[in-house]
This record gives structure tokens, sequence and C-alpha cells, in this order.
């Protein structure tokens, strides 16, 4: 009973696509999470929170008659200006200090969102229709729920666009001169300040629209956060900073390895599969290093 | 300088003492008896939280507007003392502590949910202060021993088992096939022990038994396996998340099965949320309005139901009416005890034998209601679209007829 996947051929198929769908989105927030860490060497504990908020704005919307679609347009907007918010409160004091300042940062930040989402919305789960409807293949046996098929193309749509935007706006451009090395950036006349605000501020945009996205795939509570922190964290660990198709591959790796553990281990084990590989990779990386000290010395 | 200091460090240091001896209130004061209660009115549990206070407070306001409770010869008004516990079960211990040691209290109301209950049970028991409570249904709450713990609602274990019941009737009496997915928690492990139980009992299989995690938003897989496995029955436990995440994926990905039983869709406001997706879904219910049990209070649930939405502005859950009944259960006592002595009032709790709106209440031996069956409504929809949940089975109260099996997806 515990291999079903290998009896029935079809369960592969649609474990393959749910991972894959389910691993593009996961990739839009790491992609968020890898550009402001590579950007401001920060790593965003409450990244998952941001993307509950995103998607409370399209549950907004959906409870007054729009259609939660829209989301992806209203919630970046917003969610941009929450980004930068919080970047001049709290941010811009811990950014050029070390790592586990701005660790602990962010938790404070995730808890804090956290408590005030809890109270401003109530702690009950809640989700927004789109009535996408399914898309059926393989004669009904492979089901794939419009609603991520939506998820995934916006995701990648948002991914796609934010690449071409770095590339050739001055914005962009700035923002990876900044990465590379902030002090020449500022020698050169960076406004790093502002480039670290706009950092923090797309990344904010993302989770987003991967919030709405999430808000008519999945379910939106106010303590959901975490996973999603977790995932993208785990995301940007394998792919390496600064690797755009690296992040989008190795969302989409996790997104199939979830589903694989799932059917195989259990749903019990989904996300402590993603700890147990985040581990084991932490383990091999640091294995490797150790073996190129070594050999430096 | 310096002496100003001291003197700012003596003043808020007698503040402080102040501050905290003040409030050593305490339980029966003139002519009120305060009952205390930690409460999650913030934290993840906090809408149920509210459903229970509100529940509380709508009891204790009827039965004071109504003469108050009558213990030798004089007449006494209820009050709380409400703590936040912040949905937190270590914060919630340690209210119960302070609700008794610093403030007095000598009777206490439960707080929301089996794991919070779980944990102030072993502090109310220490003390010996009766505690009635009506949202700790968890079976391992009455297998402890427990003297003090009063349980006004079924336990976890029985809640789904009449929908196995139902469905092996259905099936002529022979065993059925049973999928199951149930979260992690002790609420839900119970629920399912309860279906493991009823399998046994009736010859049936359990052909999926998927374990959910605390942090559930996708069943994909699990429904996936549904659909290739055909079970006659599935069955859902995964508080509100559980019930909202099966419904959207059920409906997303056209998967077709017989009965779908599950908990928690009274809090979800399933078809609220899922409009006529959430059709032909049973739900398990400590209550539910049309029931036709009736007291002096609150004449019985349909009244219920029209006072409370008049008063808060929603329709009660039955989190809200059960916790109502806990107070209702606690007046009893009170008269019949004709005392407030702790061992009095609890010898006249455990020989309750009463009828409330809510439905019947008899303890066992463990603490737990025997005297309430669960009941099962199907959420059912009308050709706009307008859905209604309505009492299937036990059929002793049922107001309409169940939907079997569920019509397939491409026929809706």
């Amino acid at each position: 009973m515990d291999f079903l996947i290998f009896q029935v051929p079809m369960l592969t198929v649609q474990a393959v696509l749910d991972g894959l769908l389910l691993g593009i989105l996961f990739a839009l927030i790491a992609y968020g999470m890898a550009l402001q860490w590579g950007v401001m060497n920060i790593i965003n504990i409450a990244q998952g929170d941001l993307v509950i908020l995103g998607g409370y704005i399209a549950y907004f919307m959906y409870l007054y008659g729009i259609h939660p679609a829209w989301g992806v347009i209203v919630s970046p907007i917003i969610m941009y200006f929450v980004g930068v918010i919080i970047y001049k409160l709290v941010i811009n004091k811990v950014v050029d200090r070390d790592l586990f300042i701005s660790i602990l940062a962010t938790f404070g930040i995730s808890i804090l969102f956290m408590q005030l989402m809890n109270f401003a919305f109530g702690a009950d789960v809640v989700l927004a229709n789109s009535g996408y409807g399914t898309t059926m293949l393989f004669d009904n046996s492979v089901t794939l729920p419009n609603s991520k098929i939506f998820s995934a193309f916006i995701s990648i749509v948002f991914a796609i666009g934010l690449v071409i935007y770095m590339k050739k706006s001055k914005l962009g451009r700035a923002i990876r001169a900044t990465a590379q090395n902030a002090r020449a950036a500022k020698i050169l006349g960076v406004d790093t300040e502002k480039v670290y605000a706009a950092t923090f501020g797309i990344n904010a945009a993302l989770c987003g629209v991967a919030g709405a996205l999430i808000s008519i795939t999945f379910t939106i509570h106010p303590y959901m956060g975490l996973p999603y922190t977790i995932r993208s964290f785990m995301i940007v660990i394998v792919a390496g900073l600064g690797n755009l198709p690296g992040v989008a591959m190795s969302g989409m790796g996790l997104g199939v390895f979830e589903e694989f553990a799932d059917y195989i281990l259990g749903t019990e084990f989904r996300i402590g599969s993603v700890f147990l590989l985040l581990v084991l990779i932490l383990v091999y990386r640091r294995f490797k290093l150790s073996k190129k000290r070594e050999y430096l010395k | 300088m310096k002496i100003k200091k001291i003197i700012i460090t003596f003043v808020s240091a007698i503040a402080i003492l102040f501050s905290t001896s003040v409030v050593s209130l305490a339980k029966v004061v003139g002519d009120k008896i305060i009952l205390g209660a930690a409460i999650s009115l913030t934290g993840k549990y906090s809408s149920n939280g509210v459903h229970t206070q509100n529940g509380y407070n709508m009891a204790v306001d009827r039965i004071n507007s109504m003469g108050g409770v009558k213990v030798g010869g004089k007449t006494y008004m209820f009050d709380i003392i409400y703590y936040d516990d912040e949905s937190n079960p270590k914060r919630a211990a340690q209210l119960a502590e302070r609700l008794i040691s610093q403030d007095g209290v000598e009777f206490m109301l439960g707080p929301y949910s089996s794991g919070l209950t779980k944990a102030i049970a072993p502090v109310t028991e220490k003390y010996g202060v009766p505690m009635v409570e009506a949202n700790g249904a968890s079976r391992s709450l009455f297998t402890k021993g427990y003297k003090y713990l009063f349980a006004v609602l079924a336990p976890a274990n029985l809640y789904l088992d009449v929908a196995i019941r139902t469905a092996v009737e259905l099936n002529g009496g022979k065993g059925v096939r049973i999928a199951q997915a149930f979260e992690q928690d002790a609420f839900s492990q119970d629920v399912r022990l309860g279906i493991l139980d009823a399998a046994k009992e009736t010859g049936s299989k359990i052909i999926i038994d998927d374990k959910l995690p605390k942090e559930l938003n996708d069943m994909a897989a699990t429904l996936a396996k549904v659909k290739a496995t055909k079970p006659d029955v599935l069955v859902v436990s995964g508080h509100t998340k559980g019930a909202l995440t099966a419904i959207r994926q059920i409906a997303e990905m056209k998967v077709d099965v017989p009965m779908l039983a599950m908990t928690h869709c009274d809090a979800a406001k399933l078809s609220k949320q899922h409009g006529a997706n959430s059709q032909y879904a049973l739900c398990a219910s400590q209550w539910h309005k049309t029931l036709t049990y009736k007291d002096d209070f609150f004449t019985d649930g349909m009244t219920y139901d029209a006072d409370f939405t008049k008063e808060f502005g929603y329709a009660p859950p039955y989190q809200a009416a059960e916790s109502s009944a806990a107070l209702l259960v606690f007046k009893d006592a009170f008269e019949r005890a004709g005392s407030f002595d702790q061992k009095k009032v609890r010898d006249a709790l455990a020989a309750t034998n009463m009828q409330t709106f809510y439905g019947n209440i008899k303890f066992a031996e463990g603490g737990q209601n025997v005297d309430k069956p669960m009941v099962l409504f199907q959420v059912m929809c009308d050709d706009a679209g307008k859905c209604e949940n309505k009492v299937v089975a036990p059929l002793k109260w049922a107001s309409a007829e169940l939907i079997h099996p569920i019509p397939k997806w491409s026929d809706r």
C-alpha cells in the first residue's frame, strides 16, 4: 500500500506535475529571498509571513467581490511599500551588521507579523475561490487544478519580468552593482541606501504575488508562514545566491521531491523531508568545504 | 540622586506588592459566585476562544437575569474572571495556577481545545477545584482518573463513529473500505482511534491511513491515492484547515467518493467559503440547532440560535452552545449541593443527570458526557446555490434524508 505510486503509473505523472507546479511557486518566493540575501546579506525569516500578508490582500479583495486573481497586481504594489517601510524601520539598522543580528531582527518581525495578522484578520483559515476549474489529462486519471497552472504561469511571468528589469533598468543595474561590491558602488555614486530599500521592497512584492497565488490555490492562516520561509531558504541554499536558473531548477526539484516524499513516506513527513534534505545538503557542503580548506593549506 | 533612586525602587516595590495582593478577591463574595477561566483570546485558537467566551457570557447573563443560583436559601449571581492564555498550554497552566492560588477561584470553566484542557486539568486536580469544561473532547482527558474534571461534550473517538456505522448499514451490513487522513494532534488522533474501533467492529478495512502535518495546506497526494483506490468512505479530520483544504482539492481534482465525512465543518463555515462544492459532505457535530432538546433557560436550540445571533451578530457554532451548557451544569450542581464546599459540588456534578438545550448531560466515571450522541449533518444546497446543514443521523433527530452515494462530479 505504501508504494501505491509505483503500482499506479498515472500517480507518478500526477506527482511530477503537481510537484513542478508547486515548485515554480516556491521558486518565486525563493527568488525574492536570494535577491535580498545576495544584495544585503540578510536572511529574511519573515519571508513566509510576507507571503501570508500578500495572501490576505488578495483574500480581502475576494471578500469585496473583486476576483482574487487581481491580487497578483494589487498585492505586490501594496507589499512593495510594506517592504520599504520595514526596511526603513528595522532592516536599515541591521543591514551591515553580521548575519546573526539580521536573523534575530527578521525573526522578531516574523513574530510581530504573525501576531498582528492574527489580531487584525482573526485565526480562521481562509481562502479565495478563483472558480478556475480543472484540467483533466489521460482520461481523467490525472487532474490539474487550473488555479495551480495559473499560479505557475504568473510566477514565471513575474520571474522573467524581474530578470529583464534587473538587466535593463537603471535601478536593476544599481542593485546588481551593489550586490557585487557595495562600497565600490557607493563610491561611484550609487545611492546604496535607496538600492537596499528598493531590494527589500521588490522582495516583499514578490512575496505579495506568491501570497495572492497561494490564497487561490491553498489556504491562508496567520501562522502558516514558516514553511514557506524554510522552503525558500532550502531552495536558495541548494541553488546558491545570484543564480536564477538554479533557483528555478531547485524550486521545481524541491516541489517534486516533496510530492514523492508524500507518496512514499507519507504526508506527515512532507515538511520533515525538506528539513532532512536541508541538513544533508548543509552537511555535504560543509564536508566539501573542509576538503577544500585542507587542499589550500 | 542615590536617595531618589532608592525611594523610587521602594515605592515601585510596594506598588507591585499591592497590585498583586489586591486582586486576591475570592470565589464567593457577597452574592457572587466567581468562576475562573483561561481562554484563548489571542493566538491560533482565538476565534474558537471567542466563541467559547461568548457562550459562557451568554449563559451567565441568562442565568443571572432569570433569578441566579439558589444555594442554601440565598440567591447568587454568576461572574467570571477571564484570562487570555494566548493559545499556549504552558500559559494556560500558569493562569489556572494564578486563578486558583492568587485570585482564590474555587470553581473553574474549561479553556478551548483538548490540548489546553490537558494542560489545565492537572492543576485543577491538584487543588481539588471542580472544572466543567466544554471544549476538550480528547479521550485521554477521561482516562487519567481525574476526579474534578467534567466535560459536557461527547469524547472525540465518537465523532465519526456514526458515519462508519451508517456506511456499513447502507452497504447491507457488510464492511466498507475506508480511506482516512488525520492531523497529528491529540484530538484528530482520537477521532482516528474511534474510526479504527468502528472499522474493527464492523469488519471494515482501512485502505489509506494518512497523517496530515500541522502546517498542512496540500492534500493532493492523499486525494490522488483516493482516486486510484476508490474507497467507500473518505474520512478527514484536521481542524478547519483540513476541512477547507479537503473540500477545495476534492472539487478541483474531481475526486468521486460515495461518502465524505469530516470534522470542523461548522467552524470552517464550509458552505460559506466553498458554496456548492461543499455539498454532500457529512460533518460531525456536537450540537445542531434543530435538535429538540429543551431547558428552562434557553428553551431549545432554535431559540438559542436566534438569541445568540441577536446578541453577538453571528450564528452560534457548537463551541458556543456547549460552553453555555457548562454554566447550566454548574448552576444545577450548586443548587443540588446546597453548598460551596468543593467536595460537595464535585459530588453533585458527578451525579448530574439533566437535559439542556444542548443535549442530555450525565457524566461517566472519567468525566465525559455519555448521554449525548454526536450528530451528523450533511451540507445540502438548493438550485440557487444556497447551502444549509441538515441533520441526517442519528435518525431520531434527522431533519433530512442522507444523500448516498454522493453523485459523481461528472453528473453534477
